[in-house]
Formats: structure tokens, C-alpha cells, sequence
């Protein structure tokens, strides 16, 4: 039997009232090990303005690089505790911000390793299908031999690279249109 | 690893389309970069019962009174596009209540809120990938698109399926709603018979008599690009 996927529709303007639930600001408690850090930004339409009904959900690898997931076979340890998701609304401003561990590297497609790298699915009102982008980490050696990142236009990696803001915060925004538009990825 | 069919053409919406307004200022206008599927898109956040209470599919008993409205069944099976069940996965709902209204600081729609009706529901996909909710018939409710828009009749389903790239949002419809064919967010899939599986049939062996009628939705959730071979 060969079905067709389901249409995607936009979670339209009142997305909080079935997603809120599952909220998860913090995605690694505190006996999670790994580097501690906080990622923090705004989701920005194409006048600049914040959206403010926006919503975006993270998955991640843990510190040792291994996904909470059963196809996920790598003789790595599992940490107690850590699923590696999260989810988290856009606020009045657009802002929206959570902490987490940098995860380890994890392998790519075609072998090797993968520069550490949280996935991100942005969803809103007015975007029919939810977009995906990755969040990278700054001064790590490993982003040059990125394979993933080497396929996005060199002037649009940076944007995939988030920004020291101060001890433990960094800033990453998303930018839907001109100058600056992330560069969204088409699975 | 297995990796992930592309979407079948025409069966998934563009990020512009104009006549949905909204989308003018938030779709991505640079083009999209195709990278391979990694272990980072082929896994995801795993859900299952112990996430859920076992009355979240219920939305008529979430408060003191019963909601106003018709009760409906809503229900049907989680598959991928190979028509295997997906199992224990999370699915998530949310919709306006009989009147058309969501209890939300930014709905001003004129009709009135239910306190008995908080709209939200969850449920866990079975062994052979069946959920089941009770709830209230939503309300048509009228939005500022463009002159005398309304949306018809619909429920917000959110599902995770097994990987980040099996994530769907999509919205339920009920059959013969004369405003399907003038709603902006149902025709935005360009082909036909993708639109129409948007909208949930009648299914009569699963109303409860003297009770509540129902309805069923199948979703389909992306497939694996490589078959295995059948046993």
C-alpha cells in the first residue's frame, strides 16, 4: 500500500491552547552533565517586527553526542533525565529564550562527525508548514568541516551560528526575510 | 539508516501564498537548502502513555458542567505512507468551541466562551496506531483574512511520529462543509485529492447511540525511502 503524507496546515494564531502544555524552557535539568548554556532571540517577520505568536521546538544529541532514540545506535551512554526536547513559545516581543547543554558530535550522512548543532522547527501563524533550521555554536573549531553547513551559501552560514552574548548566553534569532534570512532546510 | 521520502508533488503547501495573507511577511523569500537526512533528523522526541492521563482525550470532562454542543467522536489511525501503523505516538489537539470561539486573550470573535470548554486534548496512538477523542463539535468563526471570511468547522491535530522529519501540524475538517471551498488555509494544497483527506468522513460504527456520532481521520505521516524487503 503507498499512501501520501498528510498535508501540513498552520497552527494559526491560538497554538497555545493545545501546545502549552508541553513547554519545556529548561531542556537539560540539573543533573544533566555537559557545558551549560543558554540560548536566547527573537523570531522576526519581514518588517523586522517580532512575532508573537510564534513557537519553537528543539531536539539535541547529550554531551557525549547520542539522541534519547532507539535508532540512535551508537555504543554511547544515555543520560537519566534528558530526552533532548524542547519547546518553547515566542513571547510579546517575539523573544523567546532556554537553556540546555551543548551537545556532543554526533555522525553525519556520509561518516564523520558532525560539528555540535541543536535542530530547530519554527512554527507560526501565517507559515503553512513549519520550517526547520539548525542552531551551530561559535568558536568551534568543527563548524569549518561541517558538511551541512557547507552546503549553505557562505554568506548565509553565519546565520545558523549563534552569537556570545555574555558568560553562558548566547543569541540566535530568526530571521524570515532580507537582510540576514536564515537559512531555513528542505528535507 | 533509512531515510525519508520526499513529499509527493502538490500534496504539501509553499510558505507564500497570497491568498492567505498572513503569509506575505513570514515565508522564507531565499531559497531553501537541501541537505542530506542525518541522525539528527532521523530520530526525535519519543512521547508515549506515561506522558498522557488517560482522560486528556476527553475534552467534554475537563471542567465542573458538560461543555454545550454536540458530543462527537473523533478518531481514526496514526500510518505511515506505507500504511504501517505508528505506534505510541503522540498526538495533540486543540479547536474553538460550538460557538466559534477559543478561549484566547487574542480571539475578540462576538460569541461567547464556554466555561465548561477549554479545547485542548491529547492521546497516545495504540499498537495498531488508533486514537480516540470525545469532544464538541467546533464552531465555523469568522477572521479578518479578507471581506466575510470565515473558517470552516476544523480541528488542529499536532503529531511527532518517530523522527524530527515526521513532525506534522494539519487541520481536520468535516465533510460537506459549504465553506471548504472558500477557505484560503484548505485550499492552499494545490492537489485535490491531498485536500480532500483533510476532511474526516462519517463513521457510523463508531457513534455511540442515544450518544454522540462520529467521525474518522487517518493521518499519514512521511515513509521511509527505502522499503524492506516484505517477509
Amino acid at each position: 500500500m503507498r499512501l501520501y503524507a498528510s498535508a501540513n496546515q498552520t497552527v494559526g494564531p491560538y497554538l497555545h491552547i493545545g501546545l502549552t502544555w508541553l513547554v519545556t524552557r529548561n531542556i537539560a535539568g540539573a543533573s544533566v552533565s555537559g557545558e551549560r548554556v543558554t540560548i536566547q532571540g527573537r523570531l522576526l517577520d519581514g518588517n523586522r517586527a517580532g512575532v508573537d505568536d510564534g513557537m519553537v521546538e528543539i531536539w539535541q544529541a547529550n554531551a557525549h553526542g547520542k539522541y534519547a532514540h532507539p535508532e540512535d545506535r551508537q555504543k554511547k551512554p544515555l543520560q537519566r533525565g534528558f530526552k533532548g526536547f524542547g519547546r518553547i513559545p515566542t513571547d510579546a516581543r517575539g523573544a523567546f529564550r532556554f537553556t540546555t547543554i551543548k551537545p556532543g558530535r554526533v555522525p553525519g550522512a556520509r561518516g564523520g562527525l558532525q560539528a555540535p548543532h541543536l535542530v530547530v522547527s519554527v512554527f507560526m501563524r501565517g507559515l503553512l508548514k513549519h520550517l526547520a533550521t539548525r542552531i551551530y555554536f561559535p568558536d568551534e573549531p568543527s563548524n569549518a568541516e561541517d558538511a551541512v553547513l557547507k552546503l549553505v551559501p557562505a554568506a548565509r552560514r553565519s546565520t545558523l551560528i549563534a552569537r556570545p552574548k555574555s558568560r553562558g548566553v548566547l543569541e540566535w534569532n530568526i530571521i524570515l526575510q532580507g537582510k540576514g534570512e536564515t537559512a531555513f532546510f528542505d528535507y | 539508516m533509512n531515510t525519508y521520502r520526499r513529499p509527493h508533488p502538490g500534496t504539501q503547501p509553499d510558505y507564500d501564498y497570497p491568498p492567505y495573507v498572513s503569509t506575505a511577511k513570514r515565508h522564507p523569500t531565499r531559497p531553501l537548502v537541501r541537505p542530506p537526512q542525518t541522525l539528527s533528523e532521523l530520530t526525535g522526541p519519543m512521547f508515549g502513555h506515561g506522558d498522557v492521563k488517560s482522560t486528556d482525550n476527553d475534552l467534554t470532562c475537563q471542567h465542573k458542567g458538560e461543555p454545550l454542543g454536540e458530543r462527537i467522536i473523533v478518531g481514526g489511525r496514526v500510518l505511515d505512507e506505507d500504511g504501517r501503523a505508528v505506534p505510541h505516538t503522540l498526538v495533540e489537539i486543540w479547536q474553538a468551541n460550538a460557538a466559534g470561539r477559543y478561549p484566547h486573550p487574542t480571539d475578540n470573535h462576538d460569541a461567547p466562551l464556554d466555561p465548561n470548554f477549554s479545547g485542548a486534548g491529547r492521546a497516545v496512538t495504540d499498537a495498531q496506531g488508533r486514537y480516540r477523542f470525545l469532544t464538541i463539535r467546533p464552531g465555523e468563526y469568522p477572521w479578518r483574512n479578507h471581506y466575510n471570511a470565515w473558517r470552516p468547522a476544523h480541528i488542529h491535530f499536532s503529531l511527532f511520529g518517530q523522527a524530527f522529519l515526521t513532525r506534522m501540524v494539519t487541520q481536520m475538517y468535516f465533510p460537506g462543509d459549504p465553506l471548504l471551498g472558500l477557505d484560503p488555509m484548505y485550499n492552499c494544497i494545490a492537489d485535490e485529492s491531498a485536500r480532500k483527506r483533510l476532511i474526516s468522513a462519517f463513521d457510523l460504527k463508531s457513534t455511540v447511540p442515544e450518544y454522540a456520532l462520529a467521525y474518522r481521520f487517518d493521518i499519514v505521516l512521511r515513509g521511509r525511502a527505502a522499503t524492506p524487503m516484505e517477509r
